[in-house]
């Protein structure tokens, strides 16, 4: 019975850990642009759900509406900086880092100046609150509301990567960006709506974790690390790659931290990841590309 | 291409190597300036200026960083302390005039700091610090320039320094108790939960020794890195654990994650009850109400303690900073370390350390948490335990206290079963 719980604590983990990479892996995995902001944008989304749950009252109608509000709000954001800052250095990796980390304390403080610096609380639905009970296994409801969410999120990104024409210029871009911007395909509007596709995801991952955790400025300090984790282990650039390494990220968390703590499998996990990326330092999956860049 | 990103890596470790350089200059260039203050010091007394109509004292709190939602707290009732006692005369007829620097949640910035507010500033005394760590790192310089600190936050004991008063509960003033109430209340089986740093592992190291003397078994004891935010293993291992209560040292955002997962998972204060040690009126909010309703607290003061003295500090509290702040336990024990520091020196009718620490055994104050006695032999503060229970209303409600204040014990050396913990 525990073994049960624990795979089911697993992948619900490695779906909140998903939630969190997959924008990222289209921004990093597919644009190659390191965004420390990301984190940032989770969190403008779950303060997103707190203003709404403020305005609207109901916290069941004010989740449902948070979701595309969160999406559109972290999507915004990401426009801007993508707009302002990050077109300028698509071929300085490095700095983009050093430049998404100041707009991330930026962000921060904004957080914090606008909505005071004590966590602030976002409630949960009636009808998410409690567990489902499976044979004596009690299932929490918002993790169950968060793993399906998941999974609508990620096939809403693989149809939309591929059966609509703007799937078809994005892996186009990626592939091969010389070769698509010779056929025609503006590369500079599509990097925009990759950016803002990826980070509205940030937002609903933000908006899912208000179900969990804290709501506070740090709230995305705390996923960026293991969401970039995800991404690199799974292979840059693509999404079968993410949702694998998020749910195996988190079924080792899970199973580690049961038979030791919770400081030691953390341990573990990075220590399974360096000796993963020795062996396949491209990822799970990768992408192979003619591009010579 | 490749070339560039060669060149470009060259670059950055170039400015790397530069940043570093300054680094080093800078911080011997702060050792040097550490070191003159002390060489100074040492040849010379204390620089404090009491000639004129005022005295200096200092505030070190941290006033950015990831402390400083705590410690802002404190400083404000801290302020709060000085306006009333300037408002009142001021102390042996003195204005406060008040130095504040800001911790910036380092420890390190903690040291330098409190070197600066003694040998520039020349300050009588100074108020602050929160983290263990932050204490840890003032306490030499405090020892080196014979000053004095008053530090306000409850912590893990086994100190007792000449230069520091701790105005904040030591663990017989708040563990202990809070294991008796669990003792009294027929528990036979906790379940110890912390985040995975010295005040939780001292603590747990304490309430298992406690735990074998009193026939209570420990089923289960986890830590979770500081920071940690998914609690679904952990709970699930206290949900089968089953234990009589969980005995939770979590510090800071843990503890939302904690309280909304063991809420999700179907559990309440009335299957497993949770008493918990760093939950104040200030993280009720924060952690949301729904999700702490009816678990326990271990403090030695809540908001809702119905005396005048405290009556008349949360009025005052809440007519300086507004209606929706709570007080808590760490800022009243900053209020009354400001008023202690005024009985002591009064008593002394002197702002010299040497004068001030000697009158101050015996010193007592009429504290919003009840009345307190300064112990001059280890500079505690005798504080009445409270278990409170957490309230629909946000607050935290009184459940059980100790018949009287009880005497500060930071070596536990008074009971049988912490033998070789210190």
């Amino acid at each position: 019975m525990d073994i049960i719980a624990q795979l089911f604590a697993g992948l619900s983990l490695g779906s909140v850990l998903l939630l969190a990479a997959l924008g990222l892996s289209l921004t990093f995995g597919q644009m190659g642009v390191i965004n420390m902001a990301h984190g940032e944008f989770m969190m403008a989304g779950a303060y997103t759900a707190f203003v709404i749950q403020g305005v609207v009252g109901d916290a069941g109608v004010s989740l449902l509406l948070a979701l595309p509000l969160g999406f559109v709000v972290g999507g915004l954001l990401g426009l801007l900086l993508e707009a302002t800052l990050i077109h300028r250095m698509y071929r300085r990796p490095l700095d983009t880092l050093l430049v998404t980390w100041g707009v991330a304390l930026v962000l921060q403080q904004v957080a914090r100046d606008v909505f005071g610096a004590p966590n602030v609380d976002v409630r949960a639905p009636a009808w998410l609150s409690g567990a489902v009970e499976i044979g004596g296994l009690a299932l929490p409801r918002t993790r169950l509301f968060i793993l399906a969410l998941a999974i609508v999120c990620v096939v809403a990104l693989a149809l939309a990567l591929r059966a609509t024409p703007l799937g078809r210029r994005i892996r186009a871009v990626v592939q091969n960006r010389d070769l698509a911007e010779a056929s025609g395909i503006s590369s500079r509007a599509t990097d925009r709506v990759t950016f803002f596709i990826g980070s509205g995801l940030a937002g609903i991952a933000g908006v899912t974790l208000t179900l969990l955790g804290s709501v506070g400025p740090t709230l995305g300090t705390n996923y960026i690390v293991d969401a970039f984790l995800v991404v690199v282990a799974g292979g840059i650039g693509q999404i079968k790659g993410t949702v694998i390494a998020a749910m195996a990220l988190g079924l080792m968390q899970a199973f580690f931290e049961y038979s030791t703590t919770a400081s030691v499998a953390k341990v573990l996990v990075f220590v399974a990841i360096v000796a993963f990326l020795q062996l396949r330092p491209q990822g799970l999956v990768s992408v192979r590309t003619r591009s010579l860049a | 291409m490749r070339l560039r990103s060669t060149s470009r890596y060259g670059a950055t470790r170039l400015s790397t190597v530069s940043l570093a350089a300054l680094c080093v200059v800078a911080l011997s260039a702060c050792g040097a300036r550490v070191d003159a203050g002390s060489d100074t010091s040492a040849s010379a007394e204390s620089c404090v200026d009491t000639s004129g109509d005022t005295v200096k004292i200092g505030f070190l709190n941290s006033l950015s960083g990831t402390m400083a939602i705590s410690e802002q707290t404190v400083h404000d009732s801290l302020e709060l302390a000085a306006q009333e006692i300037n408002a009142d005369g001021g102390v042996l007829g003195k204005e406060l005039e008040i130095v504040s620097e800001d911790g910036q949640s380092e420890p390190t910035v903690f040291a330098e700091k409190a070197g600066k507010l003694i040998t520039s500033d020349c300050v009588a005394a100074v108020f602050g610090g929160w983290t263990s760590a932050s204490r840890k790192a003032m306490l030499p310089v405090f020892e080196a320039q014979d000053s004095l600190l008053f530090y306000p936050v409850q912590y893990e004991g086994l100190e007792s320094s000449p230069n520091i008063f701790y105005t904040g509960a030591t663990t017989n003033q708040q563990i202990v108790p809070a294991l008796d109430y669990l003792v009294e209340q027929g528990t036979k089986s906790l379940f110890l939960v912390g985040s995975d740093y010295v005040f939780p592992r001292t603590a747990n190291k304490i309430i298992n020794a406690y735990a074998e003397a009193h026939d209570i078994e420990i089923v289960g004891e986890e830590y979770a890195p500081l920071g940690h935010t998914d609690f679904s293993t952990i709970v699930n291992k206290v949900k089968s654990a089953d234990a009589d209560a969980v005995f939770n040292t979590l510090n800071g955002d843990s503890n939302v994650a904690f309280f909304k997962e063991y809420k999700n998972v179907g559990m309440s204060a009335d299957d497993m009850p949770v008493v918990s040690v760093s939950i104040a009126e200030e993280e009720v909010g924060g952690i949301g109400i729904e999700n702490v309703e009816g678990q326990l607290t271990a403090w030695n003061y809540y908001q809702t303690v119905d005396s005048p003295a405290n009556t008349a500090f949360v009025e005052a509290f809440k007519a300086e900073y507004g209606e929706d702040r709570p007080t808590s336990d760490p800022m009243e024990a900053a209020y009354t370390s400001l008023y202690l520091w005024k009985a002591m020196v009064e008593k002394a009718e002197s702002f010299a350390v040497e004068d001030v620490t000697a009158a101050a055994d015996g010193v007592t104050f009429d504290a919003p948490e009840g009345e307190v006695v300064v112990n001059g032999d280890n500079h505690h503060i005798a504080k009445t335990a409270l278990i409170g229970k957490i309230g629909a209303d946000g607050l935290i409600h009184t459940e059980w206290s100790s018949e009287e204040p009880i005497e500060p014990d930071p070596y536990l050396e008074g009971y049988d079963w912490a033998d070789g913990l210190s």
